[in-house]
C-alpha cells in the first residue's frame, strides 16, 4: 500500500510541475504580447513569413490535398480514394529500389564526397600560395549544366574506347575494362561518381567559410601548449566546427537524394531501373502514367522521409550541443 | 553599398528601355485579329515565323509563334495552362494517346471532323490515310472519347532501320540489297561485328523506342488481333508469340549485335553517334534524316545511308512498322477565335505551305498531294508508309505500368539480366494485377 | 632540418593534390569552351586540345540567333532583385531566430526550414495556378517573387547557424553604445557573417541565373524570358546545334564565375579574430 501511496504522490508531483509550467507559459505569452519590444521582434520575420504564407503553402497543401485523389492533371473531374496512394506507394517496389539507389549514392557523398570536400578546405584555409586560385577552381563543376556534364562523363565512361578506359589499359589493368554506365553492377557507382565531382564544390565553400570564422589565435595558443596537427584538428578544429558539419551533411542529404539531371544527362534511370531514383519515379508517375494524383503522394512520402532523418540530424546536433 | 545602388538603378534602367526597344519589331495588330500558337519545336520556330509572317501578309491575321522547349517544360506548361483555362488559340499535345483523350475530354480540344468532311471531305482528302487515322479516335475506342478527327497533321513520320551504306561495303554486304529475312538480318550482323563495328543503335534508353521494335516483330509474328487481345487481358505475356518476340532480342545480344551501352542510350545519341559512324544500322524515325545531313555537313563525307523494312520474322502476317502524323496541332475549343484558327491551319496544310515544311523541316509532308516536292533523301521511308500502322489507332491501349515493364523487360533481356521466360512471366505477373485493379 | 623536409614534402603532396583536382574541374570548362569554336562535326572528331582553325564568329552567332540582349538584361535583372531580397529578409528572420526572443520562436523555425526539406517536384503547377488566380501570370512580379521564397528556407538556414556562433561581447558593447536591435544587425551581425553571406549569395545567384522550368511555366512572352531560353533555341528536339550551344552555354557561364569571384575574396579569416581580441 505504501508504494502504491509513494507513486501516486509523484504522480501527483509530475502533474502539479505541469500545470504550474503550463501556467508560467500562459502567464509569459500574455506578457509577451503586451511587449512592443517583443512584438518587435516579430517584424524581423514577417516578410519572410508573408512570402512563405502565400507562395509556399498553398501549392503545400494543395499536393497534399491532390494526393489524396486520382487525377490524370487534367480533368475537372478527380475521384477522391483517400489513403490508397499511399498505401500503394509503401507497396510499390520500383519505388523503395529507386529510395535505395538514392540513399547509396548520399551515403557515398556524404562519406567520399564530403570528406574530399573537408580535406581540401583544410587545405586552402592555410595561407599557401595560389589559395584563392583553388578555390575559384573548385567551384567551377556546379556551374556547368547538366548536358555539359552529361557529354563529358559519357565521354570518359565510353566502352571501349573511353578516357577512363584507355588510362586503364595504358596501365596494364584490361580486366577492369567494362561498360561503366550501362553495366548493372557499376551503373550506379559511376553515376555517383560523376555526382561527386560536382557535389563537392558546394560542401567546399560552405566548409571553407565555417573554416575561416575559427580566429587563429586559438590555433596559436595551441600549437605554443605543444599540440601537433593532429591534435589541433580533433580538439580544436572538429569541436568547433560541428554546428557546420551538421548543416553540410543535412544539405547533403537533401541535394544527393533529390539527384535528378545527372541521372537524366547520363543513363535516364537504366539500365533496367538500375539507376532510377525517387525524382525520376515521380516524373514518371506525373508524365507517363498520367498519374498525377498518386505522384503528389509519392514527392509527399519522400518528403517525409527527408524531413524525418533532417529533423533526427537537427536533434542530434542540439544534444551535441548541449554537452 | 552606393555602388550596388548604383548598379541596381542601371540594371532597371536597361530593362525597361530594352523591353520597349523589344516592341519595335512586333507586328501591331487589334487582338480579335492576333492569335497565339504554343509549340515545343526548337529548330522549325523560323520556319513557323516564316510562314505567319506569309499568312499575315495575305490575310492581315497575325499568328504568334510561342516556342516552350524542352518538351519536358511544355507539357507541364500545357497541363497547367489546362488546368486554368489559359490554353492559346491552337497548340500541340505532347504525349500518349491517353493524355489526348484527356486533353479532348476536358474540352480544351474543338473536333475537327465537321470541318474536315465540309465540301465533300475537301480538307480530310488532301492526307495521307495514315495521318488521318493517327489524329482520329476511333468508335468505340477505350478511352469513351466520341469518335472524329481531333488535331491537324503537318507531316508523317515512319520509324525504321537505315543503315550505313560503306559500313556495309566494308562488311561484304550489297549496299542495295539490305537483308530482308531474319537469317539474312542476323548474318548481316555479324559480317558487320567482323569489321570491329557496332552492328544495332537505337535510343533504348528512352522507353518507347524499344518497345516499338518490340511491337514491329509482334505484328509480324502474332498479328494485330492477337496483339488486342493480349492488350484486354485474354492472352498471357506467355504466349509461346510473345515469348518467341523477346527471344529475338535475347538472340541480337548473345552475338553482341547491340550497340554497346544502348540501354541507357536517348535517342539524341543515338542519331548522333550514327551520323559519326559509330555503328551501321540505326532504328530510328525519318526526322532522323535532318539529323544526320545537318552533323555530317562539314566532314569530309557526306553520310550515305539507306532505308530498310524491319526484318521479317514469319511468314504468317506482313511485316510492319511504326507510321503516321508527326506533328500535330489542336485547336482550343474554348477560344473565341476558334474559326479563324480553324483557317490558319488549313492554310498551314495547303501543298505550297507544305511544300516549304518539307524542304525547311526536312520531313514528310502530310500532305499527299506534294509527294514530288519530297526531298530525295525520304523517299525511301514514304514507299514504307504502306506498311505503317501506329498503336494509338488500336481500339485498346495496354496499361501504362504495363507498358513501363515491358520497355524495362527488353533492357534487361538486353544486358542479360533476365531472359526471355523471366520476363514474360513478370509480365504476366503485372498484367492480371493490374487487371483485377481495374474491376 | 628533417622538419623543414617534411614540410616541403608536406606542401608538394598539398599542391599535387590541389592541381589534380583543379585540373578535374578546369578540363570540363575547357571542353565546353574549345567547342565552341569547332564546327557540329568537329566537336566529335577533332580531338585536338585546341581547334586548328578556330570560329570565333559562334560567339557573335550565338549571341543573335538566340536572341541573347534581352534575355541577357532579363536575367541580370531577376537575378540581382532575387538576390538582393534573399539576403535582406533571409539575414533579417536568421539574425531573429539567432538572437532575439519571442514566442514560438522555435515552431516558426522549423516551419520555415521544413519546406526545404519537403521538395516536391509538381508543386510548379500548383504554383502556376496560384499565380494565375493572384494575377501573376506572364508578369516579372509572378516570377520574382517565388523565387524568394524558394531560396529563403536554406539561406535562413544557413546564416542562423552562422550568427549562433558570433561573440556576444561584440552585441552587449554595441548594445550598451545604445544601437537599436536593427543598428545591431546592420552594424554587427551583417559584417561578422560575410562568409555566410557571401555563400548564400553565390549560390542563388547560380540557382536564379540558369533557372527556366518557372519561367516557362509562368511567363508567355520571349521578352521577359531570362537567359536559358536564349539556350533552348539551339536545342532543338532532335537537331542539337552544339558548337552554337556551347557557345552560349559560355557566354551563360561568364557572369556566374565573376559573381563567385567577387563575392569569394569575402569568404576570409580574420574578421572575428580580430573583434575578438579587441584589434
Amino acid at each position: 500500500m505504501a508504494f502504491v501511496d509513494k507513486s501516486n504522490e509523484k504522480i501527483n508531483a509530475l502533474v502539479r510541475k505541469y500545470i504550474n509550467d503550463a501556467k508560467e507559459n500562459l502567464e509569459y505569452l500574455k506578457k509577451s504580447f503586451k511587449d512592443p519590444n517583443i512584438l518587435t521582434n516579430y517584424l524581423f520575420v514577417l516578410p519572410a513569413f508573408i512570402l512563405f504564407i502565400v507562395f509556399g503553402l498553398y501549392p503545400f497543401f494543395k499536393v497534399f490535398q491532390l494526393s489524396t485523389m486520382a487525377w490524370d492533371g487534367l480533368s475537372k473531374h478527380m475521384t477522391f480514394v483517400g489513403m490508397q496512394n499511399f498505401i500503394e506507394v509503401l507497396h510499390d517496389k520500383v519505388w523503395w529500389a529507386s529510395v535505395l539507389n538514392a540513399s547509396w549514392i548520399t551515403f557515398l557523398a556524404l562519406t567520399i564526397q564530403n570528406g574530399v570536400a573537408l580535406i581540401l578546405a583544410l587545405m586552402c584555409a592555410k595561407d599557401i600560395r595560389g589559395g584563392h586560385v583553388y578555390r575559384v577552381i573548385f567551384y567551377l563543376p556546379p556551374v556547368l549544366s547538366g548536358i555539359v556534364i552529361g557529354l563529358i562523363w559519357k565521354w570518359i565512361f565510353r566502352y571501349p574506347d573511353g578516357i577512363l578506359n584507355f588510362a586503364l589499359v595504358k596501365m596494364g589493368m584490361q580486366h577492369l575494362v567494362r561498360d561503366w554506365l550501362s553495366n548493372p553492377a557499376t551503373a550506379l557507382n559511376a553515376v555517383a561518381v560523376v555526382h561527386m565531382w560536382r557535389g563537392f564544390g558546394w560542401g567546399f565553400v560552405i566548409l571553407l567559410a565555417g573554416l575561416q570564422n575559427i580566429p587563429h589565435q586559438i590555433y596559436e595558443a595551441a600549437r605554443v601548449d605543444g599540440a601537433n596537427a593532429w591534435h589541433r584538428f580533433i580538439y580544436i578544429t572538429v569541436p568547433l566546427m560541428i554546428p557546420v558539419f551538421i548543416l553540410v551533411s543535412i544539405l547533403t542529404i537533401l541535394g544527393s537524394m533529390q539527384i535528378y539531371d545527372i541521372i537524366a544527362a547520363t543513363t535516364n534511370g537504366g539500365p533496367s531501373y538500375h539507376t532510377e531514383v525517387p525524382v525520376t519515379r515521380i516524373l514518371a508517375s506525373m508524365q507517363g502514367a498520367g498519374r498525377f494524383g498518386y505522384a503528389c503522394a509519392q514527392g509527399i512520402v519522400f518528403g517525409v522521409l527527408l524531413l524525418s532523418v533532417s529533423m533526427f540530424q537537427l536533434w542530434v546536433s542540439k544534444k551535441m550541443k548541449q554537452e | 553599398m552606393r555602388r550596388i545602388m548604383g548598379l541596381m538603378i542601371g540594371i532597371f534602367a536597361a530593362v525597361l528601355i530594352s523591353g520597349c526597344a523589344v516592341k519595335k519589331d512586333k507586328i501591331d495588330v487589334p487582338p480579335e485579329k492576333q492569335l497565339t500558337m504554343w509549340h515545343w519545336l526548337s529548330d522549325r520556330q523560323d520556319v513557323l515565323e516564316k510562314l505567319s509572317k506569309k499568312y499575315y501578309e495575305k490575310t492581315g491575321i497575325y499568328v504568334k509563334m510561342e516556342l516552350f522547349s524542352p518538351s519536358e517544360a511544355y507539357k507541364q506548361k500545357i497541363m497547367a495552362s489546362a488546368q486554368t483555362d489559359t490554353l492559346p488559340e491552337i497548340y500541340g499535345i505532347l504525349g500518349s494517346k491517353r493524355d489526348k483523350a484527356n486533353f479532348i475530354k476536358s474540352g480544351h480540344v474543338m473536333p475537327l471532323s465537321a470541318e474536315m468532311k465540309k465540301n465533300d471531305s475537301e480538307w480530310k482528302k488532301q492526307f495521307f490515310r495514315q495521318a488521318i487515322n493517327s489524329v482520329s479516335f476511333s468508335e468505340g475506342n477505350e478511352f469513351k472519347v466520341p469518335a472524329g478527327i481531333y488535331e491537324v497533321p503537318l507531316d508523317v513520320v515512319t520509324i525504321q532501320f537505315i543503315y550505313n551504306k560503306d559500313i556495309f561495303k566494308k562488311a561484304g554486304i550489297d549496299p542495295d540489297n539490305p537483308p530482308v529475312t531474319w537469317e539474312e538480318f542476323v548474318k548481316a550482323g555479324e559480317k558487320v561485328k567482323a569489321t570491329g563495328v557496332d552492328y544495332l543503335i537505337s535510343g533504348f534508353g528512352e522507353p518507347w523506342l524499344a518497345s516499338c521494335l518490340a511491337s514491329n516483330f509482334a505484328w509480324n509474328i502474332m498479328g494485330e488481333n492477337k496483339m488486342l487481345a493480349t492488350y484486354r487481358g485474354e492472352v498471357s505475356y506467355t504466349d509461346p508469340d510473345w515469348i518467341k518476340v523477346f527471344s529475338l532480342f535475347d538472340q541480337l545480344a548473345k552475338k553482341g549485335l547491340f550497340a554497346s551501352g544502348i540501354v541507357i542510350l536517348s535517342n539524341k545519341e543515338a542519331e548522333l553517334n550514327f551520323s559519326l559512324g559509330r555503328a551501321a544500322l540505326a532504328f530510328n524515325g525519318s526526322w532522323a534524316v535532318n539529323v544526320y545531313d545537318e552533323m555530317t555537313k562539314e566532314a569530309a563525307k557526306p553520310l550515305d545511308y539507306g532505308v530498310m523494312l524491319p526484318p521479317k520474322v514469319s511468314n504468317a502476317n506482313p511485316v510492319g512498322i511504326w507510321g503516321g502524323a508527326g506533328t500535330r496541332l489542336v485547336v482550343n475549343a474554348k477560344s473565341s477565335k476558334k474559326d479563324l484558327a480553324v483557317e490558319f491551319l488549313k492554310w498551314l496544310t495547303m501543298p505550297e505551305q507544305q511544300k516549304e515544311w518539307a524542304i525547311e523541316t526536312k520531313n514528310i509532308p502530310a500532305n499527299k498531294n506534294c509527294i514530288d516536292l519530297v526531298p530525295d533523301k525520304v523517299k525511301g521511308f514514304l514507299e514504307a508508309m504502306k506498311y505503317a500502322y501506329h498503336p494509338d489507332t488500336f481500339p485498346v491501349q495496354e496499361d501504362p505500368v504495363v507498358q513501363e515493364a515491358f520497355s524495362k523487360g527488353l533492357q534487361a533481356i538486353i544486358i542479360q539480366e533476365k531472359t526471355p521466360q523471366q520476363v514474360a512471366e513478370e509480365l504476366d505477373k503485372l498484367k492480371k494485377k493490374q487487371m483485377e485493379k481495374q474491376k | 632540418m628533417w622538419y623543414k623536409v617534411k614540410k616541403v614534402l608536406g606542401y608538394i603532396g598539398i599542391y599535387t593534390v590541389l592541381s589534380a583536382v583543379a585540373l578535374s574541374c578546369l578540363f570540363p570548362l575547357y571542353w565546353m569552351f574549345t567547342s565552341s569554336l569547332k564546327s557540329q562535326y568537329g566537336i566529335f572528331t577533332d580531338m585536338s586540345l585546341f581547334p586548328i582553325s578556330p570560329r570565333w564568329e559562334n560567339f557573335a552567332l550565338a549571341w543573335t540567333q538566340g536572341g541573347f540582349g534581352q534575355f541577357f538584361l532579363n536575367s541580370l535583372f531577376y537575378t540581382f532583385v532575387v538576390v538582393f531580397f534573399i539576403v535582406i529578409l533571409s539575414s533579417l528572420a536568421a539574425f531573429a531566430f539567432s538572437r532575439l526572443e519571442f514566442p514560438f520562436k522555435g515552431a516558426l523555425y522549423i516551419i520555415l526550414i521544413a519546406t526545404m526539406m519537403i521538395p516536391i517536384p509538381g508543386a510548379f503547377i500548383a504554383l502556376f495556378v496560384l499565380l494565375k488566380n493572384l494575377g501573376l501570370v506572364n508578369t516579372r512580379i509572378g516570377y520574382i517573387l517565388p523565387q524568394i521564397n524558394m531560396g529563403l528556407p536554406f539561406a535562413i538556414f544557413l546564416l542562423k547557424t552562422f550568427f549562433d556562433k558570433l561573440p556576444r561581447e561584440l552585441e552587449d558593447a554595441a548594445r550598451i553604445d545604445g544601437c537599436s536591435k536593427l543598428g545591431i544587425w546592420r552594424h554587427v551581425a551583417i559584417p561578422l557573417a560575410m562568409p555566410a553571406l557571401a555563400v548564400v549569395i553565390i549560390f542563388n545567384t547560380l540557382a536564379v541565373w540558369n533557372e527556366y522550368l518557372l519561367a516557362m511555366l509562368i511567363l508567355q512572352d520571349k521578352a521577359k524570358m531570362p537567359l536559358p531560353r536564349g539556350l533552348m533555341v539551339f536545342q532543338g528536339a532532335h537537331l542539337v546545334n552544339y558548337p552554337l550551344l556551347m557557345a552560349g552555354m559560355t557566354i551563360t557561364v561568364v557572369p556566374v564565375i565573376i559573381v563567385y569571384l567577387l563575392m569569394q575574396r569575402h569568404i576570409i579569416k580574420g574578421i572575428t579574430a580580430g573583434a575578438l581580441t579587441g584589434q
